[in-house]
């Protein structure tokens, strides 16, 4: 019998259906029909997902294959245009296509003020971005996943780059594109070293293998797969393009940030579990790795005044979270984190979308204040975007970094401190926005503030569903410290990591310890709270940071120091090599042959004169030459 | 007589030929030329011919090989009977346009 799992490539077909309508029809369509269809299609995919959903929490689920056309096939390498559905692959499916959809939604108002043809552009790109999301959560090889990986890196940089007439957000874009690739570099050289060690590239085939191959290959592999993972994923020390990234649309933002393109790399480690459980010096590098950049951008969000750069701080720094997730064996706490982070940043976003909206493309919070007033409903979910962020119970980012911090500590103790201390500032960094933005006076110009309005309702639905989604998402995954067996989402995503659990000997804390770290972790967010909320409602800064400040406003100087290192130095030299190789060099050689052909032809010429006389003569002189060659030689 | 006489006299004509073709500028004269040329080669195939019949009758007195060229010479003969016709018709018509036989005016093959 065909179950609604052999249907699962319209989940990806839908949006590249919406894609190639939008942007083929950008000239012919009215903005209403192309937001329409944009939403429309992502909808669609959204109740496929839904159904696959429901029938991978059936009983007796297996991992299920569907093979759609042979892809690759030469030398004994095969690879088939496959899609895998699984848990994993199901609850990714769910994110992407739920929380796209919201987005898209929003931008039908977000983006009315835009011609009826860019409009339909910006929706082709989103469709597209959808799309090869979802290719990259369902391929059943690595392959596939790859394409989808790129396919996303694209799309972000046709989404970045949306207004291509600031040259501003055209570097950035460049940026992003450039980051990634070399991200994407190290990705590939992972698969070739996969291809030689396993001989294939579906996952089952090399996850099946994978407990004989040796170690040593194993961290090769999982390193450059990782290299793959912090391009994508923002962590260090490619994680400058994110902020970058701002320069777009705030939707593309959301959906950059919360459902699609970061997230790839850790659903990719996710996938990868078993390979990441074999090898535990990569475990160990992604955990510092992601610790680190969860420190290090937690501190540049304390000192940013951009609305949307202090988010997108937040954001790089909840991926060093996952990470750490990832690299202490924490898969489903990290794909948790995932889950719930996309709901709450998406609602971050987006609220942050609406705040500039009804101030008019203003992003600096020191002009904002007390806008809690103007637009109640927005400041209402973004407020409860901001207390899921900073972990207050029961709201959703509490349960799933919990989670992660806890199995941090179970780890190492050491890892849990600096984490508790990136805990910390994300609660103080996010309140600091919230008080600046929503609490105090109002400090912008008399025109905004007469013009402060609440969004249509196409933008405040969006919110309103997020909100409910950040604050109830939590219960799916209690901890064994409430209630025993109500971990919903471990029990369901077991399969998936099935594995990397017998792998690993679990180090159970005593609930006592973890009743302790509870506690130290709560009151130390709610302090930083408090102290957040009071001191930035009453006084905001409004002047430029000095000191150590200064230090975190310029982001550590990592830009200037990136530019100084590597982009000055790579400048120079190719501009030597422009100069002495490519106009001396290569442009002389071709520009003399074309000059010495014009002037040989130009002597060549002369031997046409017309008269039939010297025709003979050359013609005589030719059969004398031919006699002479054949006689002689 | 030996065959040697024959071909040095029929290289001799051709020269005289080409020289006279490539170094003359009368076109009746440039023509008779070529006649010549066409006449050395004749010259050479009767010859040709011939030693080529007497070297093969002494075996042979019936067989025919050797007598086809000699069929050629008069088919060449022929065509340049009627390519004479067609050249001086040329010549004539030269003459009618540009009132002289001088090849040298006729230049225009380089436009």
């Amino acid at each position: 019998m065909k179950s609604i799992i052999d249907f699962v490539y319209l989940v990806p077909l839908f949006p590249l259906i919406g894609f190639l309508i939008n942007g083929l029809g950008r000239k012919n369509l009215s903005k209403s029909l192309s937001g329409i269809i944009g939403s429309g299609v992502i909808l669609a995919s959204f109740i496929v997902s839904v159904l696959i959903f429901n029938e991978t929490r059936a009983e007796g689920f297996t991992v299920t294959t569907v093979s759609l056309f042979e892809f690759i096939n030469v030398a004994g390498l095969d690879i088939p245009f496959a899609f895998q559905v699984d848990q994993l692959s199901a609850i990714f499916l769910l994110i992407i296509t739920g929380v796209g959809f919201l987005i898209h939604v929003y931008s039908t108002a977000y983006m009315h003020e835009e011609e009826p043809h860019h409009f339909a552009r910006y929706f082709a790109f989103l469709n597209l971005f959808v799309f090869s999301m979802l290719l990259l959560v369902l391929g059943a090889n690595y392959l596939i996943m790859f394409i989808g990986w790129e396919g996303v890196g694209l799309c972000s940089y046709l989404l970045i780059g949306y207004w291509f007439k600031n040259t501003e957000y055209g570097n950035a874009a460049r940026k992003a594109f450039v980051m990634n690739r070399i991200g994407d570099l190290g990705f590939l050289l992972g698969l070739f070293f996969i291809l030689q060690q396993f001989g294939s590239l579906t996952f089952t085939e090399i996850f099946a293998q994978a407990q004989g191959a040796e170690v040593g290959m194993l961290t090769v592999i999982t390193l450059l797969l990782f290299v793959g993972a912090m391009g994508k994923s923002a962590q260090i020390p490619l994680y400058t393009w994110l902020p970058d990234a701002m320069a777009g649309p705030t939707p593309v933002s959301a959906l950059i940030h919360a459902a699609t393109m970061v997230t790839a790399g850790i659903y990719m480690i996710a996938r990868s579990n078993i390979l990441y459980t074999l090898a535990p010096v990569s475990q160990t590098v992604v955990a510092v790795v992601g610790l680190s950049t969860a420190i290090l951008a937690a501190t540049i969000a304390i000192k940013q005044n951009d609305i949307k750069k202090v988010l997108a701080y937040s954001t790089v720094s909840q991926l060093g979270y996952m990470f750490l997730g990832l690299g202490v064996g924490a898969y489903t706490g990290a794909v948790f984190h995932v889950m719930t982070h996309a709901f709450f940043k998406a609602l971050l976003f987006l609220g942050a979308g609406s705040v500039i909206h009804a101030m008019h493309h203003e992003q600096d919070i020191r002009k904002m204040g007390g806008l809690s007033k103007k637009l109640p409903i927005t400041h209402f979910t973004f407020l409860v975007g901001c207390i899921a962020i900073a972990g207050i119970p029961p709201f959703s980012g509490f349960f799933s970094k919990d989670e992660i911090l806890v199995n941090a500590y179970a780890h190492n103790p050491i890892l849990y401190w600096i984490g508790l201390g990136g805990a910390f500032m994300t609660a103080f960094y996010m309140f600091r926005l919230y008080a600046m933005t929503f609490r105090g006076s109002f400090r912008g110009t008399q025109d905004q503030q007469q013009h402060l309005h609440e969004s249509p309702w196409q933008m405040t639905m969006p919110l309103i569903v997020l909100a409910v989604l950040a604050a109830v998402a939590g219960f799916i995954g209690i901890p064994e410290l409430f209630a025993a067996d109500a971990h919903r989402l471990e029990h369901y995503l077991a399969p998936v990591f099935e594995a990397s659990t017998k792998l690993k000997n679990a180090h159970m804390l005593s609930h006592s310890t973890e009743y302790m770290l509870l506690g130290v972790s709560l009151t130390l967010i709610i302090i930083s709270i408090v102290y957040a909320w009071n001191r930035f409602s009453k006084k905001p800064e409004t002047n430029d940071a000095s000191g150590f400040g200064k230090v975190l406003a310029n982001k550590w100087y990592v830009d200037e120091l990136y530019n100084n290192l590597l982009t000055k130095p790579l400048n120079s030299i190719a501009a030597i090599f422009n100069r002495y190789v490519e106009k001396a060099g290569i442009d002389g050689v071709v520009n003399g042959v074309g000059k010495s052909i014009h002037w040989g032809s130009r002597q060549l010429r002369l031997l046409q004169n017309g008269q039939v006389g010297t025709y003979v003569l050359w013609m005589v002189l030719g059969i004398l030459f031919l006699y002479v060659v054949t006689i002689f030689f | 007589m030996p065959i040697n006489y024959y071909i040095i006299l029929a290289i001799a004509l051709f020269s005289i030929g080409v020289m006279g073709v490539l170094t003359r500028r009368n076109a009746i004269i440039i023509f008779m030329c070529v006649e010549l040329m066409l006449n050395a080669v004749n010259l050479l195939l009767v010859a040709f011919s011939k030693m080529h019949y007497s070297n093969v009758v002494s075996f042979n007195p019936s067989s025919p090989v050797g007598t086809e060229a000699q069929v050629f010479v008069f088919f060449i003969m022929v065509v340049a009977a009627a390519e004479v016709s067609v050249g001086l018709a040329i010549i004539v018509m030269m003459y009618r346009n540009i009132h002289s036989v001088d090849v040298n005016f006729l230049n225009r093959l380089k436009h």
